[in-house]
């Protein structure tokens, strides 16, 4: 080729165009060479690994949440159920921005706006792919809203679940509580495994304490998703076939209560929405039958989930209604002791059956000025033991509070269950306190409070100063007394069944502890005088006993408020009524044969015989057979 | 005696083949090179059709625009090279101007520039994938070849122009596309081997200075090439699943519509770019083979089309219409099994989309006409 010719020399032209074509195929046969070498490496080579891949990209494992466990009471009719409701989920891991989403569902509002900061916290700590329940029971129209707003929400779709529910609403509220949606304690706390698809656990009462049994545990179901995680139904057999086994949840143990739905309801409403509490147990076997404390709220609303103002209601309620005052609350139990101190000063010696005390209407220590004053300002006249006790004479127990001493007071007290934990099968109980000069000691830095003074030992002597008690410890003390001194651990589960066989378990029973008492005389003269409280001729509980079918017995109280409940505002309209006397009552029936024993407090009820003593006589018609609802 | 013969001596029309192949020399076609296409669409919209879901509206649009491109392709095989040639400048300068309009004017679309809105709507740097090596292929049908060094530079410029423009869009894929058609022009040429070694060299700071205009998901793009893993959720995603699909197909696929990747969603722009990962996911090493052989045939027939070719431009053109055919399978396939960084490019003939199509499809209508509107002379 001529590099001064212009001309064109076609053939050479061709030779080199058709040499540089094989080249140029060369090069594509090794580029697509190269192309089919990836080819064999991915798909022969690799295949294994990538098929696992792929079956990891669709099947994810779902936690299948185990059916909640009823409870039931002790005539088998449900306190506890599971009801069908849709709830709003979100699955964190399938959302791309989790406070978007958050904010344009309360801008519909399907949720709440001040409930985002919490919803974001659980979408941080839940486990993977598992569901934030955002709303636990949607209603028709909501559920058919956000059905056509679906599309916008990835992440966030609605679910059939059980949700729990309490047909009696506020009537065991306290007793066996609620479940409340898992929190991010709860989350760290509980197993992961089991609670893998949980939205809820026990908070209080039976709930919280039997959590264990009645939860059950999960199952997993593998189901087929598609990339954000929807489930997808499977068309095909082949994706079907290639599923692992699914393994069903076990549901939780039903628990049978030893409570009774007539009896907690004839309990409730002889309350009449007052603050204060009732607690009646069998004294022979400790079975708590019926435990009120009032006013109580509804436990579905922790169930289904209340709203922030509903739960700042419930939570700034002057009137304490999520207060449990059967266990938690203390009261100072006032002249309900007098029948145990009686027996305490009889088997010690600092008294016997026939001394008499001249009743003046006040008590001076030797040396003092000061004037303990009885209830009765112009005194009881000459009584013995059992006219003290039938008459609720202070003077008489203010004499032999010196001989008999606090320490003693203290031992038996103590044996009666009072001043310590009665070990009932729920958790949160307060021990209250029974005073003694170690107590004195132990809970006072100042040395000269921790002196134990005299005039502390004559308060005690009815109930009063340091002395605390829950009413769920004067009911046990009540059954002690009705008992002869068998001191029954209560319980309010009596039985665990599992669902699947039906098989029921029997909670263990520790035997009772006995309150030694030497001479049985003294037993008869304390239960008699407590028998005449209510039916004798001066009784103080005369006007609730006189006339009943059965005979009953039973001891007033009369607590002086020296503080107010735990976590009372100041108030000022509130302050005459929430400062006057607290009202107690403890009984129990038949007198021969006791079934029931009970306790009563109302709050600033001011008179035990007149405004406990009623409630106490309506629980024990009821269980006897001749309440107001009897026929039924 | 046999059965046709025997109807061919009692039928009073001509034989219907004869007729037939009459008919498709008339219209300038090429029997092999339509078969090849016709192939390839059909066991793409037999890909799309699962890929999309079953979508069956997706799939009669999908048809239509080959039908479209087809009527294009035969309109473009009726121009005689010749013609083609003369009016190849004009047509080079209308594409410039369009990409200046679309600079200026064009329509946004996911964060880019491309499209051009004149009655329809279209993307001017389609039509420039046949510009370039046309206006290549014109500057060289008159000068001896290979070209001088001079004669490159002004080539290069040629070529510069409107790729540069194109990668202002910002649509490197496509400009890097138009750049290789032009230098594959230049190759078939005969541009020599030393030279290119050199420009091969320059190449490596070239690139490094390119990294340095990159815009950032431009760079994303090849680091994530290297490492998909490193985010999995982000860019590296449609690798990981595009993998992932491919090699669960093993040698024979899951079967046609039984691709989860596919079907479940997995795999993102399942029925646009990513669609050779469905067809390794469905039908396995088996099927991929089969569409790569077929790919092979089109290329091959056009690279035959290219030898016979008559004249310089038509030559060079055939060539680089074949090979940057090759270029585009290439790389969409090299792409979609993690060999080269996720550029979009689409699988040729297979992929969802209208502009492209109708552009191939000319392409071949070129191939079409070179080759029938050949002078039937000795040499």
């Amino acid at each position: 080729m001529s590099l001064l010719s212009p001309i064109k020399d076609h053939h050479s032209e061709r030779r080199m165009f058709i040499g540089r074509v094989v080249l140029a195929s060369f090069v594509s046969f090794f580029l697509l060479s190269v192309v089919i070498a990836r080819l064999v490496q991915l798909q022969v080579f690799d295949h294994e690994l990538f098929a696992e891949k792929s079956q990891g990209n669709r099947v994810r494992i779902q936690a299948v949440p185990p059916i909640r466990g009823l409870i039931f009471d002790r005539k088998g009719r449900v306190i506890a159920e599971n009801m069908p409701a849709y709830q709003l989920e979100l699955i964190p891991e399938q959302v791309d921005d989790i406070d978007d989403t958050l904010n344009r569902l309360a801008a519909i509002n399907l949720i709440q706006a001040a409930e985002i900061p919490r919803f974001k916290a659980l979408s941080g700590s839940s486990q993977r792919f598992k569901p934030v329940t955002l709303k636990f029971r949607m209603t028709e129209q909501e559920i058919a809203d956000f059905a056509i707003q679906r599309p916008r929400f990835p992440g966030v779709d609605f679910q059939p679940r059980l949700v729990r529910h309490y047909p009696y609403d506020d009537l065991f509220a306290h007793a066996v509580g609620y479940v409340g949606p898992l929190d991010t304690n709860d989350v760290q706390r509980l197993d992961p495994a089991r609670y893998a698809g949980s939205s809820h656990t026990g908070k209080t009462g039976v709930e919280f304490s039997f959590e264990n049994d009645l939860h059950g545990n999960a199952g997993f179901r593998h189901l087929i998703t598609n990339a954000r995680g929807r489930h997808v139904v499977a068309n095909t057999t082949e994706l079907l076939d290639s599923l692992p086994v699914d393994q069903n949840a076990t549901p939780g143990f039903n628990v049978h209560l030893s409570l009774d739905l007539d009896l907690q309801r004839a309990a409730y409403n002889a309350l009449e929405g007052r603050r204060g509490a009732v607690v009646a147990l069998d004294p022979n076997s400790g079975d708590i039958l019926a435990m009120v404390s009032s006013p109580s709220f509804d436990p579905n609303l922790f169930a289904v989930g209340m709203s922030t103002q509903q739960y700042n209601e419930l939570q700034n309620d002057l009137d304490l209604p999520l207060f449990d005052r059967v266990i938690r609350g203390t009261y100072p139990p006032g002249s309900t002791i007098k029948p145990m101190l009686a027996l305490a000063a009889l088997e010690t010696g600092a008294t016997n059956l026939t001394r008499k005390s001249v009743c003046i209407g006040y008590f001076q220590l030797p040396g003092d000025e000061h004037r303990y004053r009885d209830w009765k300002p112009q005194g009881h006249g000459r009584v013995n033991l059992h006219d003290a006790i039938e008459q609720s004479c202070d003077v008489y127990f203010f004499e032999i509070s010196g001989v008999l001493g606090i320490d003693n007071m203290h031992e038996y007290l103590t044996r009666f269950g009072l001043g310590s934990a009665s070990g009932v099968d729920i958790l949160g109980e307060r021990a209250g306190v029974v005073p003694s000069r170690e107590w004195k000691r132990q809970n006072f830095r100042d040395r000269d409070n921790q002196r134990w003074y005299h005039g502390e030992t004559v308060i005690a002597s009815i109930g009063q100063g340091f002395m605390l008690t829950t009413p769920l410890q004067l009911a046990v003390a009540a059954g002690t007394l009705a008992t002869r001194g068998s001191h029954q651990r209560p319980h309010l589960v009596a039985a665990i069944e599992d669902p699947l066989s039906g098989e029921h378990t029997l909670l263990e029973r520790e035997p009772p502890e006995e309150v030694a008492i030497s001479n049985v005389e003294y037993w008869d003269e304390v239960l008699a005088a407590m028998h005449d409280v209510m039916q004798g001729p001066r009784g103080t509980a005369r006007a609730v006993g006189t006339g009943a079918a059965y005979t009953m017995a039973g001891k007033s109280g009369t607590a002086q408020v020296v503080t107010v409940a735990q976590g009372v505002k100041y108030d000022e309209l509130e302050l005459e009524e929430r400062q006057r006397d607290h009202a107690l009552f403890i009984a129990f029936a038949p007198f021969d044969n006791p079934q029931i024993a009970v306790a009563v407090i109302v709050e600033n009820g001011e008179s035990g015989s007149g405004v406990a003593a009623p409630i106490a006589k309506a629980v024990m018609d009821q269980y006897l057979g001749y309440g107001k609802n009897a026929t039924q | 005696m046999r059965l046709s013969d025997t109807q061919r001596l009692f039928s009073s029309r001509p034989a219907p083949v004869r007729d037939f192949s009459d008919v498709m020399r008339r219209l300038h076609i090429d029997g092999p090179l339509l078969s090849g296409i016709l192939l390839v669409s059909f066991f793409g919209l037999f890909v799309l059709y699962s890929a999309s879901g079953e979508n069956e509206r997706l799939l009669v649009n999908q048809a239509i625009r080959l039908g479209v491109a087809l009527v294009a392709m035969i309109i473009v095989a009726q121009l005689p090279p010749d013609f083609l040639r003369r009016w190849t400048p004009w047509g080079y300068l209308a594409g410039l101007l369009l990409l200046v309009l679309v600079l200026t004017k064009g329509d946004v679309g996911q964060g880019a520039r491309r499209w051009l809105d004149i009655g329809i709507r279209f993307q001017p740097s389609e039509a420039m994938k046949l510009a370039v090596p046309m206006m290549t292929a014109w500057f060289l049908h008159d000068r001896q070849i290979p070209p001088k060094i001079g004669q490159l530079a002004v080539i290069a410029v040629l070529i510069a122009i409107p790729t540069i423009m194109i990668a202002k869009q910002p649509d490197l894929g496509t400009a890097l596309l138009i750049a290789a058609s032009g230098i594959i022009v230049i190759i078939l040429a005969g541009m020599s081997f030393k030279l290119m070694f050199g420009l091969g060299v320059l190449a490596v700071p070239g690139a490094l200075g390119l990294w340095h205009f990159m815009k950032d998901y431009q760079k994303q793009r090849v680091l994530t090439l290297f490492n998909p893993d490193s985010d999995p959720l982000g860019a590296g995603y449609n690798i990981i699943q595009s993998k992932i699909a491919i090699g669960s197909g093993g040698l024979f696929g899951k079967g046609w519509t039984n691709g989860s990747q596919a079907h479940l969603e997995f795999l993102p722009e399942r029925h646009t770019d990513f669609i050779f990962a469905v067809l390794g996911e469905e039908f396995g090493l088996l099927g991929v083979m089969g569409l790569l052989v077929l790919y092979m045939f089109v290329i091959g027939r056009g690279l035959y089309i290219a030898v016979q070719a008559h004249d310089t431009y038509s030559r060079l053109l055939a060539g680089s219409i074949s090979l940057t055919f090759l270029v585009y399978v290439f790389v969409n396939t090299a792409m979609v099994t993690g060999i080269v960084p996720v550029v979009g490019v689409p699988l040729p003939l297979v992929s969802f989309g209208g502009t492209s199509m109708v552009t191939l499809m000319a392409g071949f209508g070129i191939l079409m006409s070179i080759h029938s509107h050949r002078k039937l002379l000795p040499h």
